[in-house]
């Protein structure tokens, strides 16, 4: 056995878009695999060991039957890292805890739901089980990011997590500002290190990397009203990625809840119309 | 003998093998998928049309342009947004793009391991770095391509019902055309590898399911087409396709005229060879793949044969493209609400999105058809056979074989059970 650092890679729930991203890195991918050895990998390997110092896993906890599973990697780990929003956040579907499971069920299998013999619970990443000790985020996550931080593990030095938020990245690039187009954009409250991707592509911020450690709430909302939007219109947003994040649960209840009394009396939506 | 495989590997998801043979006869082979649910169809209603390909494409990483694609399709159709020559051209190719990294995943990192007698490409790394590098080459590019077009591969950021957020550049679609023309070399490489593998001896005929386009090799929208005869507009694909459940799977099965069918690069060249570019067709020729072919493990030869076509044709498109331009266009208005149905034929099998949004165009109802869950029926009906042809040797040998049967699908078991 070699002395180079043992890693594993492991996944959920997930569509295991982030260890694609690691397998499309090309080159540099080849340099890393020089530097360690890769002892399980599951998507890409039949080599199979219970030895590693990082595992590196992929995906949301969804049934209880994955916790035990996900707890012997912990277990045997020095270093874990989540790799992407799935495993760091819970990922695009943590939506479906809206739901309730039986709703969920009869709409995947219809009248046969009833024979569906599958768990099915509560979505959650895997930091809700376990500790993690370092996240990567993004869905799908930054290969750039997922290169330095392995970089940074190999050196064993602390790897920082970007603090700014994407708008910092964006106009570092030059974007045009989301907002000025007409668009709602998550950018000001979300987590960089993506090199504003979305943004880039005249898209918007959808908050993938989850919410920036001490978001400026405040300017976001008064961004928000200067381009005529409130807060509680584009709220829905923010429930795609960040349903586990306390502070933005109370605000899209609260928003939830003033936009139910408020479009009793509004004006209908019509055809055409992008807001 | 009792054979079991958990987990599957170099395999997209989680799958385990259970067979029983008893006094060389198989009472049971089969492959059970204990991947976890999301629920896509039921978390996506209640979002805005505008955010649904944002999820959408979110259910797989492999083939999330397949399912962008699907899914703006979909909502086109459902809310009768008119779609222009050059955002077709374009979603044309963004489908190259997606066959040639997929396929080149699957050929030269899933299956040629199999093929040389190891366990992973990583002992290739220092046995054959040249055949790695080439290999990681050729799925960068398509990689590369998607992300000139639509910003990344996984996932797709440009994509949006009615076109694209930003257009590509014309000049760095030329640097993709000439580093497309750059491949051929890779592929003609790769066919002299391949001519000295062997694949395992198997067969068996089943039926073949695929979208076909009257005038070209289609792996977008179509009619729903069978080797059995039958032919459905992909908007009437409930007519032909039914979908059941299983007790051994959290993913759906599915059948058509017979107990299970075939979708993916095995069906879509038998079905449609005729459409294939002709450099596609004299590598298929070269490596004695004469179809109708019967031979499940020749799915990866029918992904290599199209690689080349996309190849080929992605160099076509790009050059049609920056002939005449590209043009910044708007988004086109919404002018209904209702039901549509998006198909495509991701690089594993027809792929089917059939939402229905309302007067507010939000979504309210979502079907999704994903092709591995049609494949499973006949991965059964052929691990059921092979293990019967096999049953006499070494346990060892059978579960190899019966996991190469499995990867041959190349299944996307997280994306069957979306």
């Amino acid at each position: 056995m070699s002395d180079k650092p043992r890693i594993g890679f492991f996944d959920f729930a997930c569509c295991e878009g982030c260890q694609l991203t690691v397998l499309s890195i090309g080159e540099p991918l080849v340099q890393l695999l020089d530097s360690v050895d890769v002892v399980t990998w599951r998507e890409a390997m039949s080599e199979k060991s219970d030895q590693f110092d990082i595992a590196i896993i992929e995906g949301s906890i969804t049934r209880d039957s994955d916790v035990e599973r996900l707890k012997k990697i912990r277990e045997k780990a020095k270093v874990v890292v989540a790799l992407g929003s799935c495993a760091a956040l819970g990922g695009p579907h943590v939506s479906a805890n809206r739901y309730k499971k039986s709703e969920l069920l009869e709409l995947a299998y219809g009248d046969k739901a009833s024979e569906y013999t599958g768990e099915a619970g509560e979505v959650r990443p895997i930091g809700a089980e376990i500790k993690v000790d370092l996240p990567i985020y993004g869905c799908p996550i930054n290969a750039d990011e997922f290169v330095a931080v392995m970089k940074h593990l190999l050196l064993g030095r602390p790897y920082r997590l970007p603090t700014e938020a994407v708008c910092y990245e964006c106009k570092l690039n030059g974007y045009e500002c989301v907002y000025d187009k007409g668009m709602v954009c998550l950018g000001p409250v979300t987590r960089c290190g993506c090199n504003a991707i979305c943004t880039s592509r005249g898209h918007r911020c959808f908050g993938c990397r989850g919410l920036v450690d001490d978001p400026n709430v405040n300017s976001a909302r008064d961004v928000l009203e200067e381009h005529g939007h409130r807060l509680e219109d584009v709220l829905g947003m923010f429930s795609i990625y960040w349903q586990q994040a306390p502070r933005v649960k109370e605000l899209v209840e609260a928003a939830a809840e003033a936009g139910e009394k408020r479009s009793k009396g509004s004006e209908p939506w019509r055809f055409g119309s992008t807001t | 003998m009792e054979i079991r495989v958990d987990h599957v590997t170099r395999v997209e998801g989680h799958g385990n093998i259970l067979a029983t043979l008893k006094d060389g006869r198989v009472e049971k082979a089969i492959l059970e998928v204990v991947e976890a649910n999301r629920f896509f169809e039921g978390f996506m209603r209640g979002r805005d049309w505008e955010e649904v390909a944002h999820l959408a494409t979110r259910i797989c990483g492999i083939c999330a342009m397949s399912h962008s694609s699907a899914s703006v399709q979909a909502t086109e159709k459902a809310l009768g947004i008119e779609i222009t020559e050059q955002t077709r051209l374009l979603r044309r190719l963004i489908m190259d793009a997606e066959m040639i990294s997929s396929h080149a995943l699957h050929v030269y990192f899933l299956v040629a391991p199999d093929l040389l007698g190891l366990k992973s490409v990583i002992p290739l790394v220092k046995q054959n770095p040249d055949v790695v590098k080439l290999a990681f080459r050729v799925k960068k590019t398509g990689y590369d391509l998607a992300e000139v077009l639509v910003g990344r591969h996984t996932h797709p950021v440009a994509v949006v019902p009615g076109g694209f957020t930003s257009m590509p550049d014309v000049s760095a679609l030329g640097v993709m055309r000439d580093r497309f023309i750059g491949l051929r070399d890779d592929m003609a490489a790769t066919v002299g590898i391949l001519k000295t593998l062997e694949l395992p001896a198997y067969e068996r005929e089943t039926e073949y399911v695929a979208l076909r386009q009257p005038d070209h090799y289609s792996f977008y929208d179509g009619d729903i087409v069978s080797t059995d005869g039958g032919k459905v507009p992909s908007a009437k694909y409930d007519e032909a396709i039914e979908e059941f459940l299983v007790p051994h799977s959290t993913a759906k099965h599915a059948r058509w005229n017979r107990d299970s069918y075939l979708v993916g690069a095995l069906a879509r060249v038998n079905n449609n060879w005729k459409q294939l570019h002709p450099e596609a067709q004299k590598v298929m020729a070269e490596l004695g793949f004469k179809p109708p072919v019967h031979n499940t493990f020749a799915n990866t030869v029918a992904q290599f044969i199209e690689t080349v076509h996309c190849i080929e044709d992605a160099i076509t498109v790009m050059e049609m493209l920056i002939a005449r331009g590209i043009k910044e266009e708007g988004v086109p208005p919404i002018t209904k609400q209702g039901r549509g149905v998006g198909a495509v034929e991701a690089p594993r099998g027809l792929l089917i999105h059939d939402y229905t949004y309302d007067e507010r165009a939000r979504l309210v109802k979502a079907n999704c058809i994903i092709p591995t869950n049609q494949n499973y029926a006949n991965v059964d009906r052929d691990l059921e056979k092979l293990a019967g042809e096999i049953a006499d040797r070494p346990k060892e040998e059978i579960e190899l074989k019966l996991e190469m049967m499995v990867r041959a699908y190349d299944p996307c078991i997280s994306c069957s059970v979306h």
